[in-house]
């Protein structure tokens, strides 16, 4: 189905959902629909990006197919989300990344692992990479402290633009003025929403994963991935201001907090990741858009390899493995990077922008 | 040994209980026979998608309850719940049994939650309920799941798709059922029969009886199950009917809804806030006569008595956003003429209707928040509030059909959910429950969340005096 038929069958569902009304105890979206009479494009697509997809109302829904009215809300919205992510990406070149995204961050993420072995590889030469370093400065052997951050930083900053003008598109394409995003009451509550995922229980008895029965573990698993990653983000922040600040340089001993937080980080994404990834093979296909299932892994698998080749990379550091696990590590870390704007992840900032506006309509109801 | 058509159903075995039907009472008497140690066997006649009767259509519970919790806002007293009951019957119940039905669903909701039953405090639309009945999230088809797999985890077996067609009877006692399954004719053996298959309001012909060749008009908004097969057949054998067959619960649904199963969507909450015809374009009742949720129970049969058994509310653009939104769009014109065009109506007649109508209204200050004797003066019929001129295009369209929600007509029974025969004595081992007797209980009229009320603790008392009768 193309984009205009996406919001035509989510016009036709949100409808039918606003004459019953029966799952309103579920989630935001359905009072945020009750707000409304009409459905514009604006509001379907902020509808679509509000969804948790905790498919409760799916299992819970009489109009479920096979019944004529065909109802199936969550693949509705996540068909419609899918096509937000593709309609706001920036560059708008970069959008068609959407479309084949199993393909393209496999792609990405064999480009850039070969890309920067072979730079290191031609660099420091095969007995440099291939040997044993150990102390302050270990990693800089392998690849220079330069070449590290330079490229990195530049990265990270097209990653941000990237992540803001979408996060600006959609705020506007989803009807919201500029002064509203920065309604600090709003944005205590979505944040509120956001870090207690206290969406994805439903109306509080969990997800619908993997099947109509109730359960948390989607919630759990989840909150692994995020905060496994936020660690890890936490890891290399500290990490950096000791190399900056400190003149401390990695690789930093065990009980450092680089190292704590990165490992436990690690750990945690690798629980988080294997247990979404687990519950994507095992669900139920009919509540999920199948065109949104490679975006789906091809993220979660990533971050699962970027987890496990750190924690290797961290007990195989005094081994002559530790130039390739580092190459292959950074590799990854860096197809990451590139694919966060262009895969899954983007759901965490289009969410949030659904979730403030959520909470400035909720605010304004005087809720 | 005869081969078993699905794992759960063992030809050879005699079972303990035979439950017949899916939807809430069902569940609840095979749960509690279960738990008392029964064998039980429960056949639903409809696919696992559609399980659950006209119990997946539901959203709310009333019961008794002594004080507020979590999802009630305050008591609901034994007392104010029999004065209800007495109101919206005019007297049709039996006094003993409903008191017994409102007693024994004293804090039920415990019962319920404790399998699986998940409730949430009442929203917007259903806030006039929310001292009175627990609400379901998500509705009744999740409190179906719940009661499903709670069923299945107590050890019930269910067989889907499994349609009883006859039972075996001889001298009021139950001896087995025949039933069809996989297009094959099946039959299971069982101690005892608790019949919980439903009303007979989605059997178009049996409607026929009553109400000839208008019937075929009729929208039946529940599941097309129930057919009240077993309700016919315990009849020809000898019980003692209730309730009068030719009432049933209708109300008017949009007439694009579909002919089965279109539940809460198809119900129009627009009648009050303008005017309603008839295909001669004709008014024929006070549309404002009193509040929606104490009229829109006699809509129903209202239009099933005008010819084509179909009306037409018109309401303009003052009154469009007053009203909760229905599932189909109006029809949408410029004028009235315009209107009478796009309902297939003579637009003469209409504009006639509509200006005599307005003509009628006075300027007196309309609330749609109350009774506000907003009324039109010198016509007939009258209406006696919310009476606003159309005069405020584009002007709103729906067609209107009366929809079948149940019936009334059922078996009557006992204070152990026994069936009676026709010369007053009880069956020694056939129950029943649900909407196949709550014509005892709620003789006439509706009152929200009541028929699972009924089904409920009917549904306990059959499925404790079905085990206790095989197992003592």
């Amino acid at each position: 189905m193309s984009s205009t038929e996406h919001l035509k069958e989510a016009d036709r569902v949100m409808v039918i959902c606003n004459s019953c009304r029966y799952c309103e105890g579920f989630c935001a979206v359905f009072p945020a629909m009750e707000r409304r009479r009409i459905f514009t494009e604006k509001d379907l697509k902020y509808l679509a990006n509000l969804c948790h997809n905790c498919r409760d109302c799916y299992y819970a829904c009489q109009y479920a197919p096979p019944h004529e009215f065909d109802l199936n809300l969550p693949k509705t919205l996540a068909e419609l989300r899918l096509d937000t992510y593709r309609d706001f990406a920036w560059p708008a070149l970069f959008g068609g990344l959407f479309k084949r995204n199993v393909p393209a961050t496999v792609l990405i993420a064999a480009l850039s692992v070969v890309l920067v072995s072979l730079l290191t590889l031609i660099i420091q030469g095969t007995s440099t990479v291939f040997s044993t370093h150990l102390g302050e400065n270990a990693f800089y052997k392998i690849i220079p402290y330069l070449i590290i951050v330079i490229p990195m930083s530049a990265l990270g900053l097209f990653v941000l633009t990237s992540l803001t003008m979408g996060f600006r598109r959609l705020w506007r394409d989803t009807g919201g003025a500029a002064d509203e995003i920065i309604d600090l009451r709003a944005n205590v509550g979505a944040l509120k929403d956001a870090l207690s995922l206290k969406y994805l229980a439903g109306g509080g008895h969990g997800c619908n994963y993997p099947d109509e029965r109730f359960s948390h573990i989607r919630r759990w698993f989840h909150h692994f991935t995020f905060y496994g990653f936020m660690l890890c983000l936490a890891s290399t922040t500290v990490a950096a201001f000791y190399d900056h600040f400190l003149h401390w340089r990695a690789p930093y001993p065990f009980w450092s907090w680089p190292v704590v937080l990165g490992t436990v980080g690690g750990v945690a994404l690798l629980i988080g990741t294997g247990g979404l990834l687990y519950l994507k093979k095992t669900m139920d296909p009919v509540p999920a858009a199948p065109a949104s299932f490679g975006m789906d892994i091809g993220f979660l698998i990533l971050l699962f390899l970027v987890s496990s080749t750190g924690l290797l990379l961290l007990a195989l550091r005094e081994t002559a493995a530790m130039g390739t696990l580092l190459t292959i590590h950074l590799g990854l870390v860096v197809a990451l990077f590139i694919a966060l704007p262009y895969g899954k992840f983007i759901h965490a900032v289009y969410r949030y922008a659904a979730l403030v506006r959520n909470a400035i309509e909720a605010l304004r109801e005087g809720h | 040994m005869t081969p078993s058509i699905h794992p759960s159903f063992d030809p050879d075995q005699v079972y303990d209980v035979l439950v017949v039907g899916g939807g809430n009472a069902a569940l609840c008497a095979a749960m509690t026979a279960r738990e008392a140690g029964a064998e039980v066997l429960l056949l639903e006649c409809a696919p696992k998608h559609f399980r659950g009767g006209n119990s997946r259509h539901t959203r709310d519970l009333r019961y008794m309850h002594a004080s507020g919790n979590e999802h009630l806002t305050g008591p609901y007293p034994e007392e104010e719940f029999w004065e209800d009951l007495i109101r919206v019957t005019g007297g049709k119940t039996n006094e003993k049994l409903a008191r017994l039905t409102i007693r024994q669903s004293n804090d039920i909701g415990q019962w319920m939650a404790a399998h699986g039953c998940m409730f949430q405090p009442a929203m917007r639309a259903t806030l006039h309920l929310a001292r009175t009945n627990g609400f379901f999230l998500g509705g009744g088809k999740g409190l179906m799941n719940a009661y499903y797999n709670t069923a299945a985890k107590l050890g019930v077996n269910i067989l889907y798709e499994a349609e009883v067609r006859d039972l075996e009877l001889s001298d009021g006692r139950f001896a087995g059922a025949s039933f069809v399954s996989q297009d094959t004719v099946q039959k299971a053996r069982a101690k005892a029969v608790v019949l919980a298959s439903g009303g007979f309001q989605a059997n178009i012909e049996w409607l026929k009886e009553y109400w000839g060749t208008p019937a075929e008009n009729f929208i039946i908004r529940g599941t097309p199950f129930n057919k009240g097969r077993l309700l016919r057949v315990l009849l020809d054998h000898g019980a003692k009917p209730v309730g009068d067959g030719s009432q049933c619960h209708a109300v008017a649904v949009d007439a694009r809804a579909p002919k089965f199963d279109g539940g809460i969507v198809t119900r129009l909450d627009c009648i009050p806030f303008g005017i309603v015809v008839n295909r001669q374009a004709r008014r024929f009742y006070d549309e404002g006569e009193d509040f929606w949720p104490k009229r829109y129970a006699i809509w129903g049969r209202l239009v099933a008595q005008q010819p084509d058994q179909i009306a037409y509310s018109i309401v303009d653009s003052k009154s469009i956003d007053l009203f909760m939104p229905s599932v189909f769009p109006p029809l949408e014109a410029h004028s009235i003429g315009a209107m009478a065009a796009k309902l297939e109506l003579d637009p003469k007649a209409l504009e006639e209707t509509v200006a005599d109508f307005n003509k009628a209204t006075r300027p007196e200050s309309f609330d749609p928040g109350e009774l506000d004797g907003c009324s039109t003066a010198g016509i007939d019929p009258p209406k006696s509030n919310w009476a606003r001129p159309l005069d405020t295009p584009p002007y709103y369209g729906y067609p209107l059909r009366p929809g079948i929600t149940f019936t009334y007509l059922g078996l009557t029974v006992n204070e152990q959910a026994r069936v009676i025969m026709q010369d007053d004595r009880p069956a020694d081992n056939i129950f029943a429950a649900g909407e196949i007797m709550a014509g005892n209980i709620l003789g006439q009229g509706y009152m929200a969340g009541f028929g699972l009320t009924i089904g409920s603790v009917f549904g306990r008392i059959a499925g404790k005096e079905a085990a206790r009768h095989v197992l003592d």
